[in-house]
């Protein structure tokens, strides 16, 4: 275990270390002449309407969930596909029913429109 | 002969494990500040311009500029973004794509010290799933950029960013399945070296390499993963046309630099696993780590060629062919390549 995984936590630690020190680096190297107008957010030089913080589609929300079920599909595959070999006719079977249900799942979410953007 | 562990030789493996990390960091820094520099050249000639000439020749010395440059410029944060999330953004965008590099094979095994040491930072049994992890996790990055900014166009490029790269993380991840179940292992040193035996067993002159088989899922992981690292035609989180910058609108200094090492990084590395799954990884007519650059540089100058060739395409045609189009077609691609394996068995 610590053979495989000390490597990636060493390059963890590096990869950390050289984003911290650029920022703080170009932070204690660069100039800082702020001004109200300069920290802004920007809207075309023109002054803000409103706020940033607003309501957004559903439809986002809709993907998201989507996505967790069919990632968790993704999940439950990867096993399967390596030992696929050895379970034969009746793996596959188990696994092609257990797509047959998702694909009734997605047929369903595109009849429903959730997948439409107009 | 042995393979060279913490337990049988301490030393020695926490010498060639630093040595290792050093050199590839160094060399996937390398490519990202070089890939800049031949993305402005390539484009600029396909424009039937020359691209960056004046600093070194042919413009070399470009990249070094450039990032001094940015090191110098004044690190502005928005009076009304919420601190902490936009200062750790840009770092949390960054690490992900370069530590995905951890599981790619850049060689065959060397000897040392009477020692087996694979040329790879971390032989993982399960490489796919802790890529496949770390694309997720530069999801958050861009999530956080985009609404910590407290900017209409950042939120609007963050939310279409998040909504966009989980759609085709899903494709991507399912097209890749095809490839275990030929190679029936996760490790990418497994898939590397499954690939090295004569095409099907028969074909002398052609080595294994998945593209033959998998020609489909080829394609979709290819195409799949240019949308999930948000280049063009599938830059929608960034549209200049319309969202000045998307999520990296406000930022400035090196943390818009950090940004733009990640886009390029993450380019390097959907390379070298597109290479590493389906064009056979380091193997190859030249020493191992050559070829591994070779085809990783040939995978960069496709990205700037589509680039240079093709209109953005719009959000509704984005979604439609990630959900409609490409999850169908991945998973139709593992239903008949289990039949065909079943068959033939």
């Amino acid at each position: 275990m610590l053979d495989t995984y000390l490597p990636i936590l060493v390059l963890i630690s590096i990869a950390v270390a050289f984003a911290i020190g650029s920022v703080v680096f170009s932070r204690l190297i660069g100039q800082k002449k702020p001004s109200a107008v300069k920290l802004a957010p920007y809207e075309c030089g023109m002054p803000l309407i409103g706020s940033a913080r607003e309501r957004v589609s559903v439809k986002f929300y809709l993907v998201a969930v989507t996505f967790i079920v069919f990632d968790i599909e993704v999940a439950f595959l990867y096993p399967w596909a390596v030992v696929f070999k050895q379970l034969g006719w009746y793996g596959a079977g188990a696994m092609g029913f257990f797509i047959f249900v998702l694909v009734i799942g997605l047929i369903y979410e595109w009849k429903k429109g959730a997948l439409e953007w107009e | 002969m042995p393979m060279l562990s913490l337990s049988n030789a301490p030393l020695l493996f926490l010498g060639i494990m630093l040595a290792k990390i050093l050199a590839v960091f160094v060399v996937v820094i390398l490519i990202v500040a070089y890939a800049t520099w031949l993305e402005r050249k390539v484009i600029g000639h396909m424009q039937a311009r020359l691209g960056p000439m004046e600093t070194g020749w042919h413009g070399l010395l470009q990249p070094i500029a450039d990032g001094l440059k940015l090191f110098f410029k004044e690190d502005i944060i928005p009076s009304q973004a919420s601190k902490v999330p936009f200062i750790l953004a840009p770092m949390m965008i960054l690490v992900p794509a370069f530590i995905t590099v951890a599981v790619i094979p850049f060689g065959p095994d060397i000897v040392i010290g009477g020692y087996q040491v694979p040329m790879q930072i971390a032989d993982l049994n399960v490489g796919i799933l802790y890529i496949l992890a770390m694309a997720g996790l530069g999801v958050y990055g861009i999530v956080l950029a985009g609404w910590s900014s407290n900017s209409k166009y950042s939120l609007l490029g963050g939310i279409r960013a998040s909504a966009q790269m989980i759609s085709y993380e899903l494709a991507a991840g399912l097209a890749i399945v095809s490839v275990f179940m030929l190679a029936e292992t996760l490790s990418l040193r497994g898939i590397v070296a499954a690939q090295m035996t004569p095409l099907w067993g028969v074909i002398d002159f052609l080595p294994n390499w998945y593209i033959f088989s998998q020609p489909l899922a080829f394609a979709l992981f290819v195409v799949t993963g240019i949308a999930e690292i948000n280049r063009t035609p599938f830059d929608l989180p960034e549209a200049e046309s319309e969202l000045v910058s998307g999520f990296c609108t406000e930022y400035s200094s090196m943390k818009y630099a950090l940004f733009f090492m990640a886009e390029y990084a993450n380019m390097v590395v959907l390379s070298a696993i597109a290479t590493t799954l389906f064009l056979g990884g380091w193997h190859g007519p030249f020493p191992g780590a050559i070829n591994i650059l070779l085809k990783v540089f040939c995978f960069m100058f496709f990205f700037i060629w589509l680039r240079a060739t093709f209109p953005r395409v719009r959000y509704d045609q984005l979604m439609h062919m990630g959900w409609k189009v490409f999850l169908p077609l991945a998973l139709a691609n593992i239903v008949v390549t289990a039949v065909v394996v079943l068959l033939q068995q």
